[in-house]
C-alpha cells in the first residue's frame, strides 16, 4: 500500500503548472500523476516519494487535498502483463474505482495503481492469484 | 384609437375613482378589522381603530405589510375569510423558503381576470382574437390569470403554458394565434426560432402582453421588430392577486394600476415616509376589493414613479413606470422570485458553506442562474463520482427550493472573496 494524494483543482489554466512548480521547488519527485475531471473542476491524484511532506508543502498554499491508501500492483511490463490482474478483479467481482500506473519501471515491471472498493478482500485476492501489491520501501515512496 | 374592457371604470373621472377608492378602502379596512387578528393587532399597536381611517387621506396611517409578514403568518394568517368561501390558492416562493400562499374567493377571481381582460382589450384584443398563453399554468399567477381574461374578452384562449417550443409554434402557426402572453425572454426565445425556422410568414401575431420579469426598451424594440407586433408590459404579483394589477395601453409608456382595485403609494423605502407624486421609491399596494387575502399596504419591494399625467388613451388610472429595481435583495430569474437567503438555507442544509456566489445571465435571451459555491475538506474525497453526486444532490435540493433549476459550480477554499464590509453575493450580469 502507498498513500496517493488527491487535490481539489478548479479547471484553469496553469492550475497543474502551479502544483508542480511547488513540489519541484521542495525537491520532491512526482512519481505518478492521474486527473479526473468534469467540465467545471477535477480531482488531481498524485504519488510522490514523500507524500508527507508534499501534503504539509500544499496545506501551506492553501490546497484542498486528502490523503488516499492505493495498492500498487507489479505487473510483466510485456502486452498483456495486466490481463491477469484484471481477470481476478472480474472473478472477485470488485469493482475499481480508477487506476493508472507509476512512471517507474524496474527491471521489466509496469506498476499499475489501484483504487478499489474493497481493499482487503482484494489483497486477498491478488494472494490468490501469487500476486502481493508493492510496499512503499520496495518503491522508494515513503 | 382606443379599447376599453370597461370603459365606465378605465376612463372614470379621478373624483369618480376618488370616491370608489374612499369608499371601498373605509369598508376594506373594516373587514380586515373583524376577521384578520393579525392586521388587527399591528394597527391596535399603533392606536388604531377602523373608525380612524375615513378615506384615501388617512391610508398612511395604516401600518405596512411585507414578505416577512406573510411568511409569519404562514399559510391562514392574513386569511380574511372562512376557508370554506375560497376556491383556489395561487403561491410563489418566499423568503426563506416558506411559501408565499394567496386565496381567492371567486369573487376576487372575477375581479382579477377582469383587470386581465381590461389589459388585454387594451393591447387591442377582442373576441375575434386568438389568445396564446404561454405563461406558465399552476400555482405560477400568470397562465391562469390571463387564461381568465381571455375567456373575458372572449378570445378563443389557446393555454399553451410554458416549454415545449416545437408545439408552441406549431399552434401558433397553425391556428393563427394573434395576441401572445408569455415572459418577455420567452418572447425573444420564441422570436429567434421563428426566424430560424423561417416561419415569420406563417404566424398571424399582432401584439403580445408581457411581463412577470424586467424588461428592456431595446427588448421591446427587438421583439417588435421581430415578430412585427406591438409588445405591451404587463404587471402584477401573487400577493396582490397576478398579472393585471397594472397595464400598458397603446402609447406604451408605463402601466395603468386598476385603482379602482388597487391604491398605489410610493414610499421612501428606509423611512417608510409617503413621497410625492413623480418621486422614485417602493411601491406599495392596498387591496381594496378583494375578500379573501386583502392586504392593506402591502410593500413590494419594486422601485418605481407614479405619473397622474393624462393618458392619450383616455384612461384616467395612474400610471407607473417600468420597475426600476428593488429594495431588498430578491431576484426575479425566468419570472421566477429567488431569495439569496433561499440558496442560503440550501447550501446550509446539503453541508457547504454559507460562502457563495449567485451569478444571473442572460443567454440567448433566456436567464441563467448559477450559484458559486466553495468545496469543503469534508466534501472533497479522491472520488469524483462521490463529488458529482453531492453536487447533483445539491442541484435536486436547490430546484426543490427554488422552483427552476441552478447550475451549481464548485471552487477551491477561500477563492470566494469574503466578506470585507458587505459580501458581493449577486453577480447579475444581464444588461436590462
Amino acid at each position: 500500500m502507498v498513500y496517493q494524494i488527491s487535490v481539489f483543482l478548479e479547471n484553469r489554466a496553469g492550475q497543474f503548472a502551479e502544483i508542480t512548480g511547488i513540489l519541484a521547488e521542495n525537491g520532491i519527485d512526482l512519481r505518478a500523476v492521474s486527473i479526473a475531471e468534469t467540465a467545471d473542476y477535477g480531482v488531481l491524484r498524485i504519488i510522490v516519494d514523500n507524500a508527507e511532506k508534499a501534503t504539509s508543502i500544499l496545506m501551506q498554499h492553501g490546497y484542498l487535498m486528502s490523503m488516499t491508501p492505493v495498492q500498487v500492483v507489479a505487473v510483466p511490463d510485456q502486452p498483456g502483463g495486466i490481463a491477469p490482474v484484471l481477470a481476478a478483479l472480474a472473478e472477485g467481482n470488485i469493482d475499481i474505482e480508477y487506476m493508472y500506473s507509476l512512471f517507474t519501471h524496474i527491471e521489466g515491471k509496469a506498476y499499475i495503481v489501484f483504487r478499489v472498493a474493497e481493499t482487503e478482500r482484494f489483497v486477498a485476492l491478488l494472494q490468490s492469484y501469487g500476486l502481493t501489491p508493492s510496499t512503499g520501501e520496495e518503491l522508494g515512496i515513503r | 384609437m382606443a379599447n376599453y374592457y370597461q370603459p365606465e371604470i378605465e376612463t372614470a373621472s379621478p373624483q369618480q375613482l376618488l370616491a370608489w377608492q374612499n369608499e371601498r378602502l373605509v369598508k376594506q379596512v373594516q373587514h380586515v378589522w373583524d376577521n384578520v387578528p393579525y392586521y388587527r393587532k399591528k394597527m391596535e399597536e399603533k392606536g388604531l381603530t377602523p373608525a380612524d381611517i375615513q378615506g384615501v387621506e388617512d391610508l398612511k396611517k395604516l401600518p405596512f405589510l411585507s414578505k416577512d409578514d406573510l411568511r409569519e403568518a404562514y399559510p391562514y394568517g392574513l386569511l380574511a375569510v372562512p376557508q370554506s368561501e375560497c376556491v383556489r390558492i395561487h403561491s410563489t416562493s418566499g423568503t426563506t423558503g416558506k411559501r408565499v400562499v394567496a386565496f381567492y374567493t371567486q369573487h376576487d377571481v372575477d375581479l382579477w381576470e377582469d383587470c386581465c381582460a381590461r389589459a388585454i382589450v387594451a393591447a387591442g384584443g377582442t373576441k375575434e382574437d386568438v389568445c396564446h398563453i404561454a405563461y406558465g399554468y399552476g400555482l405560477f399567477t400568470g397562465g391562469s390569470g390571463m387564461h381568465g381574461g381571455s375567456h373575458k374578452v372572449g378570445c378563443l384562449t389557446l393555454p399553451l403554458s410554458s416549454g415545449n417550443t416545437d408545439r408552441q409554434l406549431q399552434f401558433m402557426t397553425d391556428l393563427g394565434s394573434t395576441i401572445l402572453c408569455c415572459t418577455p425572454s420567452y418572447a425573444a426565445y420564441l422570436a429567434e426560432n421563428i426566424h430560424e425556422r423561417g416561419l415569420r410568414d406563417q404566424i398571424k401575431l399582432k401584439a403580445g402582453i408581457f411581463g412577470a420579469e424586467a424588461w428592456s426598451e431595446e427588448m421591446r424594440e427587438e421583439i417588435q421588430n421581430a415578430l412585427g407586433i406591438k409588445a405591451y408590459d404587463i404587471y402584477g404579483l401573487t400577493e396582490t392577486s397576478g398579472p393585471g394589477v397594472a397595464y400598458e395601453c397603446q402609447e406604451q409608456t408605463g402601466m395603468h394600476i386598476n385603482e379602482d382595485h388597487f391604491i398605489a403609494e410610493i414610499i421612501d423605502p428606509n423611512t417608510g415616509e409617503v413621497l410625492p407624486e413623480g418621486s422614485k421609491g417602493e411601491l406599495v399596494f392596498t387591496s381594496i376589493t378583494k375578500q379573501a387575502f386583502p392586504l392593506l399596504r402591502y410593500r413590494t419591494r419594486d422601485i418605481c414613479v407614479l405619473s397622474r399625467k393624462p393618458c392619450s388613451c383616455g384612461r384616467t388610472h395612474v400610471k407607473m413606470s417600468k420597475p426600476m429595481g428593488r429594495s431588498d435583495d430578491m431576484l426575479i430569474v425566468k419570472g421566477v422570485n429567488v431569495f439569496p437567503s433561499q440558496i442560503e438555507a440550501v447550501l446550509l442544509e446539503e453541508g457547504y458553506p454559507a460562502n457563495y456566489q449567485i451569478i444571473v445571465d442572460r443567454v440567448n435571451h433566456s436567464d441563467t442562474l448559477e450559484v458559486m459555491v466553495e468545496m469543503t475538506p469534508e466534501n472533497f474525497s479522491d472520488s469524483l463520482a462521490k463529488i458529482t453526486s453531492m453536487e447533483k444532490a445539491l442541484v435536486s435540493a436547490l430546484k426543490a427550493m427554488l422552483g427552476i433549476y441552478a447550475k451549481v459550480r464548485l471552487v477551491a477554499p477561500k477563492t470566494i472573496a469574503r466578506s470585507e464590509g458587505k459580501a458581493v453575493r449577486i453577480i447579475d450580469k444581464r444588461k436590462i
